[in-house]
């Protein structure tokens, strides 16, 4: 039977669910399939083949869709001869006019900055990783940044919110959806995607592999 | 599958086992480690002071929330007549013109899910302080639904930003933020540290026996 020494000599091999602490002894599941905490349902590890390189693909394409939509046509109205267009940007920006400054910063964070903040940390942290090389210093603490930033990552609750402004306009004037609103319907799709892809309990590992062996 | 065997048995925590968890990416460490040295998180093994930020965060989101009902979320100037919508105002307004649907997204954004949020993350952190017996998994998906709500509320907010930049013709008609959208994002903002603040793992502390749990191999190995 097994003491307290012997569990402390392998504690690498534990796994404690973050949601309830249940203690376990990790066992990777086969490609594809789920560990799940048997007590609170939590999903433990869920390994996909090559989710590394998903994973900084999936990245790479949402910096590439949310800068390119800053330059991009967002909206524009045209009622009775008076037309208006709007940037990204403008709408981001808009409180500012109002003596809303922190708002506005407040808006831009959560639809421009953190998300390009995740891509470039998730960048960072793993490509090495993709090539087999060892991580780059600081990998860890990027990684871990990227994770705690993720819920402050709004693009898709915007994207929504651009749906029900239109509906709300849509009875008084003519709208023009440009480029850059769908260039964010796609980010929307690659941003769930991703999440899909991305097993923190393998990639933890990884990155702790990564640092022994080709250290 | 046999990982729901398990279930009716007395589960090991780590905390029972003499280690501490990291919640960021579940590594074990043995108790009184202060940082976790995969990841680099700061480890506890139950934060006992989380249920007073979780109550600090849930008491100013509520003094925000209040202003954000009851003053202007935005204002339309239309030929020189400017009138204010509160939230649920703009969300009844909106279903009389016909836009039903939308009308009830925003009225379930913006009133139903901040006001059940602010019962349920209550109800959680009482539960846990008076150490109620009622099932831990129920509570354990009540506390899953209102981290991965919560964000959502913030929609309102960027309705009103869309329309203020979007919404600019000249004289004829304008819209323009009120004052109500500031208080509005910071509940928003406010509510979501207060969930955030939650420890989860203490919903289970009320399921362990005292000191004869011993840890046992058979008990570790289920997880397939």
């Amino acid at each position: 039977m097994s003491s307290m020494q012997n569990i402390q000599a392998d504690l690498e091999q534990l796994i404690a669910c973050p949601a309830c602490d249940a203690l376990y002894r990790a066992a990777l599941p086969e490609n594809g399939e789920r560990a799940v905490c048997p007590r609170c349902h939590t999903v433990l590890i869920a390994p996909v083949d090559g989710a590394v390189i998903r994973v900084v693909a999936f990245a790479v394409a949402i910096l590439i869709l949310l800068v390119s939509a800053m330059f991009m046509p967002f909206l524009s109205i045209e009622a009775g001869g008076l037309s208006h267009s709007t940037s990204i940007a403008d709408a981001a920006l808009s409180f500012s006019e109002y003596h809303m400054l922190g708002l506005s910063i407040g808006v831009v964070a959560l639809i421009i900055f953190v998300p390009i903040a995740r891509a470039i940390l998730v960048i960072f942290a793993l490509f090495p990783l993709m090539l087999d090389k060892k991580p780059w210093r600081g990998a860890r603490t990027a990684f871990r940044l990227s994770e705690e930033l993720r819920p402050w990552s709004m693009a898709e609750i915007f994207v929504l919110g651009v749906g029900v402004a239109l509906v709300k306009v849509a009875a008084m004037a003519h709208v023009e959806l440009g480029m850059a609103f769908w260039l964010f319907v796609a980010l929307v799709l690659v941003t769930v995607f991703q999440d899909g892809f991305l097993c923190r309990w393998s990639i933890w590992s990884a990155l702790e592999q990564g640092d022994r062996q080709n250290g | 599958m046999d990982e729901h065997s398990a279930v009716s048995e007395h589960v090991v925590t780590a905390k029972e086992a003499g280690l501490v968890s990291c919640t960021h990416c579940a590594r074990v460490w043995p108790i009184g480690t202060a940082a976790c040295a995969r990841c680099g998180a700061r480890l506890v093994s139950r934060d006992e002071k989380s249920m007073s930020r979780v109550w600090a965060w849930w008491f100013v989101g509520l003094l925000c929330y209040i202003p954000a009902n009851v003053f202007p979320m935005l204002q339309t100037t239309f030929l020189a007549r400017t009138s204010g919508d509160t939230i649920v105002g703009g969300a009844i307004v909106l279903m009389m013109h016909g836009a039903i649907p939308v009308g009830l997204v925003i009225l379930l954004a913006s009133v139903v899910i901040p006001i059940a949020k602010f019962i349920a993350v209550a109800y959680l952190a009482l539960s846990v302080q008076f150490r109620l017996p009622s099932d831990q998994l129920r509570r354990m998906k009540l506390y899953e639904l209102v981290e991965f709500i919560g964000r959502w509320s913030m929609i309102d907010v960027f309705v009103v930003a869309v329309l203020t930049a979007l919404v600019q013709l000249s004289v004829v008609v304008s819209i323009q933020p009120g004052s109500a959208a500031v208080a509005f994002a910071l509940a928003v903002v406010f509510t979501m540290l207060a969930a955030r603040s939650f420890d989860s793992r203490m919903i289970w502390d009320s399921l362990e026996t005292p000191a004869e749990a011993e840890p046992d191999d058979s008990r570790k190995d289920f997880l397939s």
